[in-house]
């Protein structure tokens, strides 16, 4: 069963769960047939019947959602947390608040352009119809060991 | 008479104005000199960083500082990587975060698995301030944190205080950097940029630039213009 995963971490995004669980949507995303939103402090918290072609899950917050992360096949994400969707190497789509001032956001999505595609809630639906998956590649692998060893070297750690 | 009274009184003014303003032009050269011995041992202490090397007599105390949501995040992956030669480890998290607590202590309990010991604390200072918070009353809240941050980092004396952004780290640095201006203790300052800032800094990374001993940023582009940071790629 194809899972899409919607997350916001700890903000809040109205927008974005009323555009996800509309009727336009859920006619776009037919491969899908399970929806599970993770709405942080959104004042919109939908029941899990409110998606007639889907099935829908809803919650806050947990304290890890790398699971829901790493059983979808989508992931829907509120750019403050893309450092954990990106390490799942699920496709990823990044979605701003337009009513953020998060600029530096839009500046790491465009920087990752090949490995995610981005928009605002408005365009949400189109992007769902049209967008090809197969385009993305993973994302550059994370080396803190390069960091450990630095900082060894730079304090005289034994 | 009474014009001899007159010379004296005029003479005896003139004599307290130029006293008054002997005294004045003292207090000012010395406000002057002290302020200038201040900028001159700030000087000194910023570039002494490269020559502190803590891990040289043992494990290095590390001060942690644990914003909310993604900050936590990043700052726990940066732990990961280090070896238990790092300890104790106090993370310092903002009063209003309910979350940071949680996933530090799953951290340093799958620590424990691993057979590396070695002790944490977690501390709580006021923060310094929240997203999106007003100029004048941002400084009000960090000054607020301030009166914490000293007395925190005057007690644990860390080797080194590690951050990556949230306002807390600004106050914490500063204490850090106090406490090596009064000759106390040389704390290094270690600042790493989040990995979701590729064209330009964060406040916090603005501020702190200029006295940290190590700033990593992790995108090309920042180290293009900043070039005292250190880029070593992707590190969270």
């Amino acid at each position: 069963m194809k899972r899409v995963f919607v997350t916001v971490g700890t903000t809040s995004f109205d927008d974005l769960f009323e555009r996800v669980t509309s009727p336009e949507a859920v006619q776009v995303t037919r491969g899908y047939q399970h929806l599970v939103l993770q709405v942080g402090r959104s004042s919109i918290f939908p029941d899990s019947d409110s998606c007639h072609k889907l099935t829908l899950e809803a919650f806050k917050f947990k304290d890890s959602t790398a699971e829901d992360v790493k059983c979808a096949d989508l992931d829907i994400s509120h750019a403050v947390i893309c450092l954990e969707t990106l390490g799942a190497g699920k496709p990823l789509l990044v979605v701003f608040n337009g009513k953020l001032m998060d600029i530096h956001q839009l500046e790491l999505a465009r920087q990752l352009h090949q490995d995610l595609l981005y928009f605002t809630a408005s365009n949400l639906t189109e992007t769902l119809r049209t967008m090809d998956l197969s385009v993305l590649s993973p994302f550059l692998p994370r080396q803190p060991n390069h960091f450990a060893n630095f900082l060894d070297k730079a304090l005289g750690v034994q | 008479m009474h014009n001899a009274f007159a010379l004296r009184s005029n003479w005896s003014k003139r004599v307290s104005v130029v006293a008054i303003m002997a005294v004045l032009l003292g207090l000012f050269t010395g406000f002057c000199f002290t302020v200038i011995c201040v900028i001159v041992r700030l000087l000194i202490v910023i570039r002494s960083g490269s020559k502190c090397k803590p891990g040289e007599k043992g494990p290095v105390c590390v001060l942690i500082v644990a914003g909310s949501g993604g900050h936590t995040t990043e700052i726990l992956r940066l732990m990961e990587s280090l070896s238990q030669s790092y300890s104790p480890r106090h993370y310092i998290i903002a009063d209003t975060d309910k979350m940071s607590e949680d996933k530090i202590r799953t951290f340093e309990n799958s620590k424990k698995d691993t057979g590396s010991k070695g002790q944490f604390t977690i501390q709580r200072i006021p923060r310094s301030r929240e997203v999106r918070q007003s100029w004048s009353s941002s400084v009000i809240s960090t000054l607020n944190a301030l009166l914490y941050a000293v007395p925190l980092v005057f007690r644990l004396r860390p080797d080194m205080v590690l951050c990556n952004g949230p306002g807390t780290c600004v106050p914490l640095c500063a204490a850090g950097l106090l406490l090596g201006l009064l000759g106390l203790k040389r704390v290094l300052l270690v600042y790493v940029e989040s990995i979701c800032r590729v064209e330009s800094l964060s406040l916090s990374g603005k501020i702190l630039y200029h006295i940290s001993d190590y700033f990593f940023v992790q995108w090309s582009t920042l180290k293009d213009k900043y070039p005292k940071s250190i880029y070593l790629g992707r590190i969270v």
